[in-house]
């Protein structure tokens, strides 16, 4: 199952298209380019995942954006029977993948049933395009 | 490690409540000095005398417009730090270091029938202008209909399902504790109305694993507390609780329900650091807490709190909850005797009022010989907390 929307109501957009998390930018740009982009610090090479202005680890403040494989395990999900949002019609799940990189994102399943989500199923990403001007990062389940 | 000059150095000498309810028909500003006005007659303080207000940034308005209505001539002190019971530290070091005399901390929230302007929508991203780590959830959540309090809670709880293998016969324990605490006490929404077991598990889950039940319902209410120096503290109407320490805690990637980035998300290390740091100051530990008054705006994080503050071991609390002997009244811990924020609805201070009656030995689900409560706020985030103790 993939997650069904209310083609009248307005998926909620992220910060590129608003005044929000402006950090997240290149991720949204690599999204468009079916890609998943990841922020890596250029004088360790920890990955800083949500992307934000500086290593916590040794507080250098270059880095740069490496291309993620688009693999990894579910961490953790829910399940929503009530929509927190007109825009998304329950029954859905969001997922919380664990790339292989190490970095967790979340996301959605693409062709999964809630109840057939389990805690380090192998998935691999797939991009949606959910609105005429919106492309998603999504997962299916691997191989 | 941080100074501990703190130590009993303050006092809460005054409560005021102003009756909950889902609507309660009056302006923050109006229910904000009400509650302020009550606790100060019943410590026995003029309003003239307040010199220093503090609050959370949340809830209700701020210092100089409730000082405004009130009729204060002037604030020596005024402040607003951020969630949870944290403007209690605020209040605490501002008497304790002397910057004013008679602190009010003051929360007034109309959560049930205001604008909700702090949960699950976007009014409060729109009023950052900058880059805020707490904002990611508006960007990398949101497209993917991740929205909503509870829903964040039931990513971190499936995972903590996962490590633990609590079930849901066991968490439900904490719902029906706080529900038949609330029913003894006519200000909370569930007075009268506990619940069973059977109860719990027809409750729907409304972001499962997360259940109706297992969240605090929203209300209007309005509550205010007055502190001030044990030595002043003589000369005023109420028994003192003295406040024996006040903590914060802080952790790398926390982000308020949401720390989905650590290493490991089923535990609460802000919590840990700040109970090292209460029990550090205060010269107490776990055992020498008669009454506790834990965050359960969220039921998971009940459970999180009894093994992050000690109260049992790790991998313990799911066998600590179930049933409910060992948190009922009368219990090995009492936890939250007035029926917490599930029982009674959404409301932070409220840990501190029951704190202060249970010292006092006037609440409604009172505890035999009550002489040190402990207060623990912000689980899922950054967290406060005090240890409160009969002079």
């Amino acid at each position: 199952m993939t997650v069904e929307y209310n083609p009248d109501q307005k998926i909620p957009h992220p910060a590129m298209w608003g005044v929000l998390y402006k950090s997240s930018t290149p991720f949204w740009e690599g999204v468009k380019n079916k890609k998943i982009m990841l922020q890596k610090c250029k004088s360790c090479g920890n990955l800083l995942n949500p992307p934000r202005p500086m290593c916590p680890k040794c507080q250098s403040q270059e880095n740069e954006w490496i291309t993620a494989k688009g693999t990894g395990k579910i961490y953790s999900w829910v399940t929503f029977n009530e929509a927190p949002h007109p825009a998304f019609k329950a029954p859905y799940a969001a997922v919380l993948v664990e790339l292989d990189e190490g970095p967790r994102i979340v996301s959605n399943m693409v062709d999964v049933k809630p109840e057939d989500l389990e805690i380090g199923m192998a998935v691999e990403v797939t991009f949606e395009d959910v609105a005429e001007d919106l492309t998603l990062p999504k997962f299916r389940k691997a191989g | 490690m941080a100074i501990d000059s703190i130590k009993d150095k303050a006092a809460i000498v005054g409560i005021g409540v102003v009756d909950f309810s889902t609507d309660i028909g009056r302006t923050e500003w109006y229910t904000a000095c009400q509650a302020i006005k009550l606790a100060a007659e019943e410590a026995g303080v003029n309003i003239d005398d307040i010199d220093g207000m503090v609050k959370s940034v949340d809830d209700g308005p701020d210092p100089t417009y409730t000082g405004k209505g009130l009729g204060i001539d002037n604030l020596l002190y005024h402040s607003e730090n951020h969630w949870g019971t944290s403007a209690m530290m605020n209040a605490v070091h501002a008497v304790a270091g002397g910057l004013c005399n008679y602190c009010v901390y003051y929360q007034t929230a109309h959560r049930a029938s205001g604008p909700e302007k702090c949960i699950s929508d976007f009014l409060v991203a729109r009023e950052f202008r900058d880059d805020s780590l707490d904002m990611v959830r508006y960007d990398y959540f949101s497209p993917f209909g991740l929205i909503g309090e509870p829903g964040y809670v039931a990513m971190m709880y499936r995972r903590y399902m996962h490590e633990t293998g609590i079930k849901p016969e066991q968490l439900g324990w904490v719902p029906i504790v706080a529900s038949e605490n609330a029913a003894r006490n006519t200000n909370a929404i569930f007075f009268d109305k506990s619940i069973t077991i059977d109860d719990y598990m027809q409750s729907k889950l409304i972001a499962d694993p997360i259940r109706e039940l297992d969240c605090a319902p929203k209300v209007d209410g309005s509550i205010a507390i007055v502190i001030t120096t044990p030595e002043r503290a003589k000369a005023l109407k109420q028994e003192p609780v003295i406040i024996n320490s006040v903590a914060s805690g802080y952790a790398l990637e926390g982000q308020n329900y949401t720390s989905y980035t650590r290493d490991v998300i089923t535990d609460l290390p802000e919590m840990e650091n700040m109970a090292k740091e209460l029990y550090r100051v205060g010269g107490m530990g776990p055992k020498d807490i008669k009454v506790a008054m834990l965050d359960d705006t969220f039921a998971p994080y009940v459970p999180m709190q009894l093994e992050a503050l000690g109260f049992c071991g790790k991998g313990e609390a799911p066998a600590f909850i179930e049933g409910g002997d060992k948190i009922r009244v009368g219990g090995q811990l009492p936890v939250n005797p007035d029926g917490g924020e599930i029982g009674q609805g959404r409301f932070i201070t409220t840990r501190i009022v029951e704190a202060v009656r249970q010292i006092r030995g006037t609440s409604t689900n009172q505890v035999a010989n009550t002489d040190t409560v402990l207060v623990a706020s912000g689980a899922g985030g950054p967290a406060d907390g005090m240890i409160c103790r009969k002079e």
